[in-house]
């Protein structure tokens, strides 16, 4: 019987095989920041130990380092000892580091795609559990706790069971204004934030086939929030050309061999899932979250669920819980909802392609009063590249504030916070309660529909908005 | 790690599903270095309100946590376990576990224990109706016992093992150099390095 594409990259890293146990399996890049892994390097000093493979090892400053003052130390103590720790760690076990003024620092996510790291058919793991945005090359990207961080640091190894295999097909195309985030938060609605435990899921299909990488990314990038071990997309002439030339990328002959093996990381066509869902792509909308946890969305065209509509006990006691703490009430209108802060960043939705779309949609236009929108590159190349075209000054224009590279917004563990009851419309990944900051109110949109929602100052989509004369 | 056998202690019923590592401890908390202390992160949003269940004096001294479904969703933060190990708690019960967070507990030496969600809501009403239940966890036999409600609960061989044995996985691993270092020399050239 053919394999799928991640049971032939699982198998291609068995270290070792036994009876009862889990799977030993190879790790060919290990991602490291510095909210994870100070406790995992202390272990390996207690323990004597040393980093086993510093040049499959790459660290950069992301979650904790503001978007503002770059020259100045960081403000707050405590995220200054917790970068200042990875700096130490990092020298003393060898570690490459792309520290907060280097031109490769940024959201590790972002930065190791964009340096040509991140490749198909390896296993990729990060004390992140957004890692599995990797998975959009045809890796197996998973994030891990500080435990495995420590593991993989002495071993390059991991202890991993056989996760089962599901696919997501995904028929049509993608309507214009329709983007991988909403395909993504279309799929989380339906299948809950649970529906993925235990799978490696592989996206695949006709809509998936015509994405960019980095709407693959995004689509990857979210496997997570309804619970997958991993989302992956088989590599194709996309893949190969968005990886070839990059820095770390194979170059000379190791391109043709690299190539030649890449070319063979494709799921069988006798290959059998443990489960299949298939969508229609041409049949989605603009989708926005309007709860607290990322499967609570509707189209943008909807409403506020009523909470006694949910079949299930459960559902229905979360979502009045949900209501409740985003102050809003059932039935009304997505679009009447009035959004204090637009966050446009994060490892979901930080990319040039991201920044080029909302761009177009506030180019010209002005944010709307009493509306602050955010705009924070992913890295500082993706920084750089939008500088190069002109964005900086489109959002600045607008009256955008424009931020260096990080985590940011997203979570909050920097000086970019939501105040208690303010809301946004966030590319995020979360709408988690508290996430974006204590008492804040998150809903997870796309970066078109973030852009217009600067602009109209309640949720928006470009086609919203009247045309510029 | 300690060994963990048997456990015997009262319950914490938490009437929620999807309670996501960023309410577990949000992200605030994640800023020390160290190993330990994270117990003042623990829920420390819900917390602050006096009607939340962990505030009521009834359940003080709670060792065993029993939640809703999709218990540990979201970030893969370990600081999630430690805080629950460092305000007392040594078991989580639930009818679903999120991957991460599951491999998480049984590295740390926190059990989580998934059970159907009918077990889940038996335990709740019985801690509800008496607070003082002694929750049995039997991590060698595979059982919860409280009260009149006896019920099997499922967690993976091999961390059940590991957690029975008190063992360390890297230890464990390290075992198995010779394989790493075989598997190392047939790696393909063009495999990208940081270095």
């Amino acid at each position: 019987m053919g394999r799928t594409l991640a049971e032939k990259v699982w198998d291609e890293h068995v270290v070792r095989s036994a009876e009862g146990e889990p799977d030993l399996l190879f790790i060919d890049l290990h991602l490291i920041h510095e909210v994870t892994s100070p406790q995992a390097f202390e272990g390996l000093r207690l323990a004597g130990r040393r980093v086993r493979r510093p040049d499959l090892t790459l660290a950069t400053e992301d979650h904790n380092v503001p978007t503002l003052d770059l020259d100045k130390p960081i403000a707050d103590p405590v995220s200054r000892t917790q970068v200042e720790t990875l700096r130490r760690n990092c020298e003393e076990f060898g570690v490459r580091l792309h520290p907060l003024g280097d031109v490769e620092q940024g959201i590790v996510h972002v930065v190791g795609p964009q340096l040509g790291l991140t490749q198909p058919g390896m296993t990729i793991v990060c004390g992140d559990s957004h890692t599995s945005t990797h998975g959009a090359f045809g890796a197996i990207a998973f994030g891990i706790g500080t435990s495995e961080v420590e593991h993989v640091l002495a071993t390059q190894t991991l202890p991993q069971s056989r996760p089962r295999t599901m696919a997501v097909t995904v028929n049509g195309s993608l309507p214009d204004g329709v983007t991988a985030k909403d395909l993504v938060l279309t799929l989380i609605a339906h299948t809950g934030t649970g529906g993925g435990q235990g799978y490696v899921v592989e996206y695949r299909g006709p809509a998936i086939e015509e994405l960019s990488m980095e709407a693959r990314m995004t689509i990857c990038n979210m496997s997570i929030e309804w619970g997958a071990k991993a989302g992956l997309i088989a590599p194709d002439q996309t893949t190969f050309d968005y990886i070839e030339g990059r820095p770390e990328a194979p170059k000379g002959e190791h391109w043709g061999e690299a190539l030649a093996h890449w070319q063979t990381l494709v799921t069988d066509e006798d290959a059998v899932f443990d489960k299949e869902i298939v969508l229609d792509a041409s049949t989605m909308t603009p989708f926005v979250t309007w709860g607290t946890n990322p499967g609570q969305g509707v189209p943008l065209g909807g409403e506020v669920p009523d909470p006694a509509r949910f079949d299930d006990d459960g559902d229905q006691l979360a979502a009045e819980k949900a209501l409740e703490y985003m102050g809003l009430e059932a039935g009304t209108p997505m679009r009447d909802i009035k959004v204090d802060t637009v966050f446009v960043g994060s490892c979901t939705n930080g990319r040039i392609e991201d920044l080029r779309a909302a761009a177009a949609v506030v180019k010209g236009r002005h944010v709307a009063p009493d509306t602050r929108l955010l705009v924070v590159p992913g890295s500082v190349r993706v920084r750089l590249q939008a500088e190069d075209e002109g964005l900086d000054v489109v959002f600045k224009e607008a009256g955008a504030e424009w931020r260096g590279a990080g985590c940011s917004m997203c979570l909050g563990m920097n000086p970019d916070q939501l105040e208690p009851g303010e809301r946004s419309a966030s590319t995020s990944n979360r709408n988690f309660e508290g996430r974006q900051g204590k008492g804040g109110r998150t809903h997870l949109v796309s970066p078109l529909v973030a852009a217009a929602t600067a602009v109209t100052g309640t949720l928006a989509s470009p086609a919203d908005l009247p045309p510029l004369a | 790690m300690e060994k963990f056998t048997q456990h015997t202690g009262t319950g914490l019923p938490l009437r929620r599903s999807n309670v996501d590592t960023d309410q577990i401890i949000p992200a605030v908390y994640l800023k020390r270095v160290t190993r330990t202390g994270f117990e003042d992160g623990l829920f420390a949003a819900w917390r602050k309100d006096p009607q939340f269940v962990i505030n009521q004096p009834q359940y003080d001294g709670a060792t065993v946590l029993i939640a809703g479904p999709d218990f540990g969703t979201g970030s893969s933060r370990e600081h999630a376990v430690w805080a629950l190990l460092d305000y007392g708690f040594r078991v989580v019960i639930s009818s679903r576990f999120a991957d991460i967070f599951r491999g998480n507990s049984g590295k740390a030496g926190l059990v989580a224990a998934q059970v159907t969600q009918d077990v889940v809501e038996q335990l709740w009403k019985q801690i509800e109706h008496d607070p003082t239940t002694q929750i049995v966890v039997d991590l060698e036999a595979r059982t919860i016992q409280a009260d009149a409600i006896t019920a099997p609960f499922q967690i993976d061989d091999y961390t059940r093992w590991r957690l029975l044995e008190g063992l360390d996985d890297i230890g464990i691993t390290l075992s198995h150099e010779d394989d790493i270092a075989t598997y190392e020399a047939g790696r393909p050239s063009w495999k990208p390095a940081t270095l």
